[in-house]
């Protein structure tokens, strides 16, 4: 017992050695130190965590971990990570990715990682633009931003990452905010909780090429009326004096004033293992309605690694562990005297 | 031996032959492959020495009776060493018009050719194109034709069974197979044995196989149709136990005997494309012997997900063909930049893009060695023959394990299908494959190089003490830290040149088939092997002044190849391609190298060889 309390870790055991280069402000910075903040609390040994990431600023994430990490390719951090969990279920993987490298260029391997439940955890920092290819408008971005790429605005609409996540299957979906320290911590510390793939979305800001993108939701002076903090079993109340909520009217959500008649009971009351529920407040958006933060989806499900443990397993006690001199001599064999 | 399972005793004249080819030809749909592996199958038995060439259209099942939609399969079978399917074919089975119509012309003048005279239908013919009949025309003057009505006999032998049409109609190959086995001497018993393994849980259509297989020997054994049957002795072959083996199967268990030897997990991670799916296939029935079979979403996710399991520790491989490799390009080029293991099969097939994907062709050479970004130098091995990919996808792993470094392995679509007796080798005899996972903390830094083979040391994440970060830009010579330092950048390029080149020290030396100097060499890589073999065997029996050398290592190529190919007066290259490797050795050996060239997704018949080697020596 006085070994391990001795040996309890602390936020310094996980910063490495390199400096961090990512532009003075930016957002990636709060994000860092939550993770480095939550990990001695985590219980996982320093050598059994691996954080894995593709290419932009984000993922230069793993260079500022102490632990075991892969910088890879553009978009293809997913697959690599898959990879690795399937054949070392014993580690604990993280994954860091942007907006651009996991909903753009590596979308497609995003989509399957969550949809085979790998127990990945998955922080996606959306800022809503191209960071380190300088400015060019993202796949998250809204429909005529003007950008470097698109001096006229752009022309495509954006990807909803939620919306996507939950539609891809995946077992826990969340969101949290750069610069909410203690909110990140919870929600990142539920994702390392959680028994299965997660996905956090990270609203990010890019004080570089796309300053305020998510002002409403972090300005001292709105945030209160543009964030809807879910919790599990309460129901959905917001503004800067918690007087309005979130109503169903038929199939339909819509904000109310809470008064007049209108009290907590008439309200939604979250349920984060409502998939229809989660998917519904994943098309919540400003301005019509505030943008939900916490925990939307979570639920179980066997991951693709203990699934394929286990048919490892299976084959080994059902066949007995493959003989190598059996399966050189396997099917029509012939001697030559 | 083979006997007549009515068990009277042979009665017709025997002839000997030396060799024969077959072809069984017919719909896609008539089971032509599966006959042709029984035959294989008896021939090896019969103690023949034997090379296949499987051959069938890409789509699963084109209409029946049309040109395109014919599938084929050749066996040659021999007293003597077998080195390819054969050229010209000595018997044809022609179970339709547009089988008929698209072989005949490979037909050797009074070859033998059995037909079944029941599709030679209008409607059939008018599909083959044939505006007469080719039973009632000249087609069929200067062979040995034997017209039998296989559908008509088939329904007769498996009368007394009350089975659907299309079941019996789905025996007919294996009345043409009892024809063909009782003409060429063959026993039926393993064919026998056979169905009722494969069809145990249909016994009614193991019983109409097998009746519809002994109907068809009983056939050419009591009737008039052949006046005598051939024999061809068994083979002078090397003792020892062997089975038969396609390149895929080969492949797929050279990658298994590997793992096992260096006690390791092997993870495939792949996605499905011809002619490489096989591998995949026979990996995931092996899942006793502690591998993980990764279907991916698509080609770039199946060698990222090997490349992840190569950082774990696993044995990783992706397989391919050339559409797929130049998706994984970008992958295959970060395992070199971060100096992991990983295995990248390439089974070639006709290109560019889809091109002819059920033909073989050996154009992605240049693609493995230089179709990637930046200075990133892998090895590159090939297979020559379908028993090779066994020992050469297991020197693939020892390389890629030993070096760190990622290797691609070369076959193609005809070493994948084809199948050649294997002399079984004993796993305690295959060469150690030993991997030693860094441990030790104590100066440990990411690419602190071995000094004999430059590999930096290959950690497991989850050992303590040694945590680090590794990715694609450009690290520090030592510390593996980020560095843009412009030497640092020349000092790593060049580093992971010379890793590569340091190889040659265990590449065994050119071995040369034949004089080691003269007055031509042939120098060929791949499927090709067989082909030019026999060319050259048949060359210097002649008394040519002719060798061969058979490429396993094109990256990097043996230390003294140069120096062989300078005894040589002249160098002729034969390749599947438009002169891929003799462009190699042309560049790095500045000599007068002339490539034989072929491009129609078939492999070189030998007398296309023999020809151009008459050719060059003609003074």
């Amino acid at each position: 017992m006085s070994a391990e309390a001795t040996a309890k870790l602390t936020r310094k055991d996980f910063v490495s050695d390199q400096d961090v280069r990512w532009c003075p402000g930016c957002g990636d910075y709060a994000i860092l130190a939550q993770v480095q903040k939550i990990f001695p609390d985590l219980g996982i040994p320093k050598e059994n965590a691996v954080f894995i990431s593709g290419i932009g600023c984000s993922s230069r994430f793993p260079y500022y971990m102490n632990t075991y990490g892969f910088h890879t390719i553009h978009g293809r951090a997913p697959a690599i990570a898959t990879g690795l969990k399937i054949s070392r279920p014993d580690l604990h993987i993280w994954l860091v990715t942007g907006d651009g490298d996991g909903l753009s260029i590596g979308g497609n391997h995003l989509i399957h990682a969550l949809r085979r439940n790998v127990e990945l955890k998955i922080m996606l920092f959306n800022n809503r633009i191209y960071g380190l290819t300088k400015g060019q408008y993202s796949p998250t971005s809204e429909l005529g931003k003007v950008a470097k790429s698109t001096p006229m605005g752009s022309a495509d609409y954006p990807i909803n990452p939620l919306s996507l996540a939950l539609g891809a299957e995946a077992t826990f979906v969340a969101r949290s905010i750069d610069v909410e320290a203690k909110h990140q911590q919870t929600t990142l510390t539920r994702a390392a909780a959680h028994k299965g793939g997660a996905f956090i979305e990270i609203l990010q800001n890019c004080n570089v090429y796309n300053d305020g993108a998510w002002d409403s939701l972090t300005d001292k002076g709105t945030k209160a009326d543009n964030q809807l903090l879910l919790e599990h079993g309460q129901p959905m109340i917001f503004g800067k004096n918690k007087d309005r909520g979130i109503r169903m009217n038929g199939m339909k959500p819509e904000v109310v004033p809470l008064g007049n008649g209108v009290t907590a009971d008439d309200l939604l009351v979250h349920d984060e293992y409502d998939h229809t529920l989660a998917f519904l407040l994943s098309r919540m958006t400003p301005p019509a309605f505030p943008t939900p933060i916490g925990v939307l989806y979570s639920t179980e499900r066997q991951t693709i690694e203990a699934l394929m443990a286990k048919q490892l397993e299976d084959a080994v006690a059902k066949q007995g562990q493959g003989d190598m001199d059996a399966l050189l001599n396997r099917g029509n064999v012939w001697t030559v005297k | 031996m083979a006997t007549n399972p009515a068990g009277a005793p042979l009665e017709k004249p025997v002839q000997e032959l030396d060799n024969v080819v077959i072809r069984f030809a017919g719909d896609s749909g008539d089971g032509m492959q599966l006959t042709g592996n029984q035959f294989t199958t008896e021939s090896v038995l019969a103690g023949n020495d034997i090379g296949t060439l499987p051959d069938f259209p890409a789509e699963i099942r084109a209409p029946t009776g049309t040109l395109y939609g014919v599938s084929a399969f050749q066996v040659n079978f021999s007293n003597d060493t077998v080195y390819t399917p054969g050229d010209d074919l000595d018997a044809l089975v022609a179970m339709n018009p547009a089988a008929l119509k698209t072989n005949l012309g490979d037909l050797k003048p009074n070859g033998i050719v059995i037909v079944n005279t029941a599709e030679f239908n209008p409607a059939n013919l008018r599909k083959a194109k044939y505006e007469t009949s080719p039973l009632d025309d000249s087609t069929l003057d200067g062979y040995q034709s034997y017209r039998v009505d296989v559908t008509k006999m088939t329904t007769e032998a498996l009368k007394s069974l009350n089975l659907p049409n299309r079941t019996v109609m789905r025996s007919r190959n294996f009345f043409a197979l009892g024809v063909v086995s009782w003409l060429f001497n063959r026993p039926i018993e393993p064919t026998l044995e056979w169905i009722q393994t494969r069809f145990k849980r249909t016994p009614e259509i193991a019983e109409a196989n097998t009746l519809a297989l002994k109907g068809g020997y009983n056939l050419a054994e009591n009737t008039e149709l052949f006046a005598s049957s051939y024999e061809i002795k068994p083979a002078q072959i090397a003792p020892g136990t062997y089975r038969s083996i396609t390149g895929n199967t080969a492949t797929a268990i050279g990658f298994v005997a590997a793992a096992n030897k260096a006690g390791l997990p092997l993870f495939l991670g792949s996605y499905p494309i011809t002619p490489a799916s096989d591998v995949l296939h026979d990996l995931a029935e092996l899942k006793n012997y502690n591998i993980y079979t990764f279907q991916a979403e698509d080609e770039i996710s199946g060698v990222g997900a090997a490349l992840g399991a190569a950082f774990g520790g696993a044995i990783a491989i992706t397989t391919t063909a050339g559409p797929g490799m130049n998706l994984k390009a970008e992958t295959v080029a970060l395992a070199a930049s971060v100096e992991l293991p990983l295995i990248i099969t390439d089974i070639q097939r006709a290109g560019p893009s889809t091109g002819m994907p059920t033909k073989p062709e050996q154009a992605d050479l240049l693609q493995a060695m230089y179709g990637r970004h930046g200075e990133s130098p892998v090895p590159v091995l090939a297979a020559s023959t379908p028993a090779d990919c066994f020992e050469t996808a297991y020197e693939a792993v020892r390389l890629a394990v030993k070096y760190m470094t990622p290797v691609i392995l070369l076959t193609d679509g005809f070493l994948a299908n084809a199948a050649e007796p294997w002399l079984l080798p004993r796993f305690a005899d295959l060469p150690d494959i030993t991997v030693e996972f860094r441990t030790d903390p104590q100066g440990f830094f990411p690419y602190l190089r071995d000094e004999e083979t430059l590999a930096r040391p290959w950690v497991r994440p989850g050992t303590p003490g040694l945590e680090h970060r590794i990715g694609g830009i450009e690290k520090d010579y030592l510390t593996g830290n980020i560095s843009y330092a412009p030497a640092n950048h020349e000092q790593m390029a060049r580093v992971r040149v010379r890793k590569l080149n340091l190889m040659t020290q265990d590449i065994p030396p050119t071995k040369i088939e034949g004089p080691d100097s003269g007055e031509l060499l042939l120098v060929g890589w791949g499927s090709t092997y067989g082909s030019i073999a026999e060319a050259v065997v048949e060359a210097q029996a002649k008394g040519q002044s002719v060798s061969h050398v058979h490429l396993r290592h094109l990256n990097p190529l043996p230390a003294d190849l140069g120096e062989v190919l300078s005894r040589f007066d002249k160098v002729l290259v034969p390749e599947m391609n438009l002169g891929q490797l003799v462009r190699l050795l042309r560049a790095e050996y500045l000599i007068d190298a002339v490539g034989l060239n072929k491009i129609q997704g078939r492999p070189f018949k030998v007398s296309e060889i023999t020809a151009r080697i008459d050719r060059m020596l003609e003074k």
